[in-house]
């Protein structure tokens, strides 16, 4: 038996990620979660999926101003992460379907774990 | 189609320790949409990981929450010591199993009080607490604190468990089973409290897995999802099997967390037969390499995650905590529509919410 505890990461592109999304979405996995690391290039941000304890994480580094396609539309519980990444960093999403417009933390700044502000 | 009303509900609340806050959209008296809103309190402690030293953060991921601070150190630790690949001792492993069962047993034992209390059964909520005091002993007597013990280290453990004292809490917790058997009994059987939670709060596995719930939610709708699965720790070697239940409703909760219970007694005095002597933790010097790596643990309130990031110096780039009741959310948004207004406060508190967590 392959080691469930192993770290698997998967680069890819932002035009990938939703049909990469999707297809594992038909393949049974669930989101376990989102985050972003704020990076030289703009931002790093991974998306993990588990199907049977097995974990997949797929890396997307983009520059800041680059707006992603929301993965909602496909897993609609992605919509917590979204909105985390959108206040925390000022990731932008286009398509959420659940889109609280920088008033999901109630943060005293706009993104402040985004070193510009 | 009756009229429409958007009832708000928290942040403050009886039912809510803790602020959180739904817009509930009712037509008479029933729920039809829930719009959850949390971050009322967010810490940003994550962002900490720039200031403090690897070494010193896992004082910080231990605040996190009161209830599975331990797990959250541990889940750190995990994080790092795969980042470094560091092994660790097997004795500081059975260890740090031990300590997050009796979590697990104290974390469950306080939500059971806290159901009782938001379904008007003071005695129940009083005797919960009274036996959790039990395991709260255990812990100031084993790591000196009752809430934080700062026990866990990258490298292993900071303190030692001497076999008298092991002896001891396989004792205390073999004889807490009469107790909880009594307790048990008037959760699953007591026909008021079975019309409170049968039937209310219904999650199937199909929703469950498409929202991604986690934890006794998801395996009350009959999922076999449990992070002790994965091979941490030493429950590999305990046979341990998740606790699963199909109906998927309040009462299915409740009784998971019960066996649940009765289960972390069990991988506890089978732990204490099995822990080997040896040393209980390894030396950990320099810096966190450029590497990165993921972590899942099984908390009290279920899946944990853990990312972290080293950029080759003291300081971690990137320390990220996913707790349970973030990804819980969902589901609870969906178990919502439909119910009862009366139901919501049961409905909220059967998800075993953390805010705390939540708002790390």
């Amino acid at each position: 038996m392959e080691d469930l505890r192993e770290t698997v990461i998967i680069p890819v592109t932002a035009s990938e990620l939703y049909s990469k999304v999707s297809d594992l979405n038909e393949d049974g996995y669930r989101l376990v979660q989102a985050c972003c690391t704020k990076v030289s290039e703009g931002f790093e941000i991974i998306y993990s999926f588990d199907k049977e304890h097995e974990l997949l994480n797929l890396k997307l580094t983009i520059p800041e101003e680059e707006e992603i396609m929301s993965i909602t539309g496909i897993t609609w519980s992605a919509f917590i992460y979204e909105n985390e990444m959108q206040d925390l960093f000022g990731v932008k999403f286009k398509h959420m379907s659940l889109n609280y417009g920088g008033h999901f933390f109630k943060v005293s700044q706009p993104t402040p774990w985004n070193p510009k502000n | 189609m009756g009229k429409r009303t958007i009832i708000p509900f928290g942040p403050q609340h009886p039912v809510l320790p803790e602020p959180v806050h739904l817009d509930l959209v009712i037509e008479d008296e029933t729920v039809v949409e829930a719009i959850p809103s949390i971050g009322f309190i967010h810490r940003g402690l994550e962002k900490l990981v720039e200031k403090k030293e690897y070494t010193e953060m896992v004082y910080v991921i231990e605040r996190i929450c009161g209830i599975c601070s331990f797990g959250h150190g541990w889940g750190y630790c995990l994080s790092v010591e795969g980042v470094m690949g560091v092994e660790i001792p097997e004795r500081a492993n059975y260890l740090r199993t031990i300590w997050h069962e009796l979590s697990r047993m104290h974390s469950h034992l306080l939500w059971l009080g806290l159901l009782a209390d938001g379904f008007g059964f003071e005695s129940l909520f009083m005797h919960c607490w009274r036996i959790r005091e039990k395991v709260l002993d255990i812990f100031e007597k084993t790591t000196g604190g009752r809430v934080i013990f700062s026990v866990c280290k990258v490298g292993g453990v900071r303190k030692d468990i001497d076999e008298a004292t092991l002896k001891e809490i396989s004792s205390v917790v073999d004889g807490m089973k009469k107790e909880l058997k009594e307790l048990a009994d008037v959760f699953l059987e007591d026909y008021s409290v079975k019309n409170r939670l049968c039937g209310v709060g219904y999650l199937s596995k199909e929703d469950a897995a498409e929202l991604a719930a986690v934890g006794p939610m998801a395996r009350a709708s009959g999922l076999k999802q449990d992070m002790r699965l994965l091979g941490h720790g030493v429950y590999d070697k305990l046979g341990f099997e998740p606790c699963i239940e199909t109906a998927g409703d309040s009462y299915a909760r409740c009784k998971v967390r019960i066996r649940e219970v009765f289960q972390s007694i069990d991988l506890i005095i089978k732990a204490i037969e099995m822990i080997p002597d040896g040393d209980i933790s390894v030396p950990v010097k320099g810096n966190v390499p450029a590497n990165e790596c993921v972590v899942r643990l099984e908390q009290p309130r279920g899946e944990a995650f853990y990312y972290a990031k080293g950029a080759d110096s003291k300081f971690l780039e990137r320390m990220r905590v996913r707790t349970p009741t973030n990804q819980n959310i969902p589901a609870m948004v969906k178990t919502l529509q439909g119910c009862d207004l009366a139901d919501v406060p049961m409905l909220i508190l059967t998800i075993d919410p953390c805010i705390s967590c939540t708002e790390r």
